[in-house]
């Protein structure tokens, strides 16, 4: 069954077109990377699965369903955020708080969400480390905590969005090896967003990469290859293998992991 | 001897009024303040006493009460800013609204001389002249500004710590921000009436800013910044009786003093 697809749609950010007549799907249980430079329209793509934006053309189904606000059925991680450094908040306050956020009221948790928070820590192994708190913790736990609030509600669908910026290889790596691991165990489909391949080689069953307002999906080696992405950019592109390593190059500019370990604010204000 | 003089102080309807509508105002003060600190809106705060301005000259010179016309002008100005959401140059738009509203309340005042005597009292509070009927006012507009916090908290404290996830949960953003942004317009009416619209911070931000940084739960550091609130108001009127200097400067000059005591603090701790 399909867990997500787009019939030629096209979708614009603050009157600027980032995607043009996409047509994609994906399977369920598949682990996707979504690829591509900043700016390439991977916040927005996620966005527009979530429903907080319309699309300008074309039709997009998750789940059978045209996308709506607060589907419980999609579990989703946005680009990490600092804390007031002040606040002793702890990841357990943060997951329970997500679990019961959207009603109105004082913020007493209801014994469902704090059994909803536990579960979902139990299953990326956080909850002793959701004891501490948030601002204390490394960037790896910060993930850790961030992935289980996407998990809150057992969802059919996992958008995460990069989940790997600011991390060292070893910390990329067993973020990676975790959302793989729930993948496989939920049978669930997961879009998980990198400005780099490398980190995601190994893992993932396909790629979806975006550039030049387009997309490409398909297996590693079916898209990242010369061909395929100068035909999306519209520019020679070169792919290097190297060490087991891809290198995306443009102009002898490397596009792949060139803007790595920046601020990716801009991207999704 | 002190303590003589400080118990004589209730023997004035005056300093009683005050005392009450001080603790009404700090309770609401302190808690709405809390989470005006913690979305980082202060600037919002401080833009909507000043929208004050013109709406309290400008009900004078229509014969509405000055409260009644603060009301209303905060209440469409935090509803505007709201709107506006978090776009990149809202912070250039609430400043020039902010000097619009000055210079209007301006305009207002030259067309109502009479009334130039009160501009003080509008622009830096005249705690010790507050009635019996404005103190009644104060108490319904702090019900309504506690209840709108206790039901909208959840979804904004969500909304404050997690934007996107939040947005994506199903939250309104826009909509909480708004009705946020109400109930901070009704606060800094409140607090309008015991420090003016130019020192609102003194009273909405300083406490909250405080108990922010000496505090780590949520529960607590609403607490502390009510009691701070309180306490600020109290030892300021008190200080007033004594030295016969305004109150609202020692409210300035206390929120002040407590700020920089915290945050000196708050480095030794982050350093240690």
């Amino acid at each position: 069954m399909t867990a997500l697809s787009f019939q030629d749609v096209s979708l614009s950010y603050g009157g600027r077109a980032v995607l043009e007549r996409v047509s994609f799907a994906v399977e369920e249980g598949s682990f996707v990377g979504v690829l591509g430079p900043n700016g390439a329209g991977k916040t927005t793509l996620l966005r527009a699965v979530l429903g907080l934006i319309a699309p300008s053309a074309g039709a997009i189904k998750v789940l059978g369903e045209t996308p709506r606000r607060g589907n419980a059925a999609i579990g989703y991680m946005p680009q990490a955020r600092r804390l007031p450094p002040t606040l002793g908040l702890t990841g357990y306050d943060l997951v329970v708080g997500a679990a019961g956020g959207h009603r109105w009221g004082w913020p007493f948790a209801s014994a469902a969400e704090k059994a909803m928070a536990t579960e979902a820590l139990e299953r990326v192994g956080a909850n002793d480390l959701a004891k501490r708190p948030f601002s204390e913790l490394s960037g790896g736990e910060r993930q850790r905590i961030l992935i289980a609030e996407a998990l809150l509600g057992n969802p059919k669908l996992l958008l995460l969005d990069e989940p790997l910026i600011s991390l060292d290889a070893a910390h990329q790596r067993s973020v990676v090896e975790l959302v793989r691991k729930i993948g496989s165990e939920l049978g669930i489909a997961v879009l998980f967003c990198s400005h780099e391949i490398n980190p995601l080689l190994h893992a993932v069953d396909e790629v979806l990469y975006l550039g030049g307002g387009k997309a490409a999906i398909g297996g590693v080696d079916e898209v990242i290859n010369g061909d395929v992405l100068s035909k999306l950019y519209g520019t020679p592109i070169t792919v290097l293998r190297a060490n087991g390593r891809i290198f995306v190059l443009a102009d002898d500019v490397s596009i792949e992991g060139a803007e790595h370990g920046h601020d990716h604010d801009h991207e999704h204000l | 001897m002190v303590m003589t003089t400080i118990t004589s102080i209730f023997d004035y309807d005056f300093m009683r009024n005050a005392f009450i509508a001080t603790t009404i105002v700090g309770i609401v003060a302190g808690a709405v303040g809390y989470f005006l600190v913690l979305r980082g809106e202060t600037f919002a705060g401080h833009a909507l006493a000043h929208v004050g301005f013109p709406g309290a000259t400008g009900a004078v010179l229509i014969g509405l009460s000055p409260i009644a016309g603060l009301t209303i002008f905060t209440i469409i100005a935090g509803i505007g800013i709201g709107i506006l959401g978090n776009k990149a140059h809202r912070d250039v738009a609430i400043g020039i609204v902010l000097t619009l509203s000055l210079g209007l309340g301006l305009l207002f005042l030259h067309f109502y001389t009479a009334y130039a005597a009160q501009a003080t009292n509008v622009l830096f509070g005249n705690v010790l002249g507050i009635s019996v009927d404005t103190i009644w006012a104060l108490a319904g507009l702090a019900v309504v500004s506690l209840v709108g916090l206790l039901l909208i908290a959840r979804p904004l404290l969500f909304a404050s710590l997690q934007p996107e996830f939040a947005e994506a949960r199903g939250v309104r953003l826009t909509l909480v921000s708004t009705l946020f942004l109400v109930i901070v317009a009704l606060s800094t009416v409140e607090a309008m009436q015991i420090v003016g619209v130019l020192l609102v911070f003194a009273l909405m931000v300083a406490p909250a800013a405080i108990a922010l940084r000496l505090t780590r739960r949520i529960g607590t550091g609403i607490a502390v910044s009510i009691i701070l609130a309180v306490a600020i108001a109290w030892l300021s009127l008190v200080l007033a009786y004594l030295t016969d200097w305004p109150t609202s400067f020692w409210i300035t000059a206390l929120g002040g003093i407590g700020y920089f005591l915290s945050a000196a603090r708050f480095d030794r701790r982050r350093t240690a």
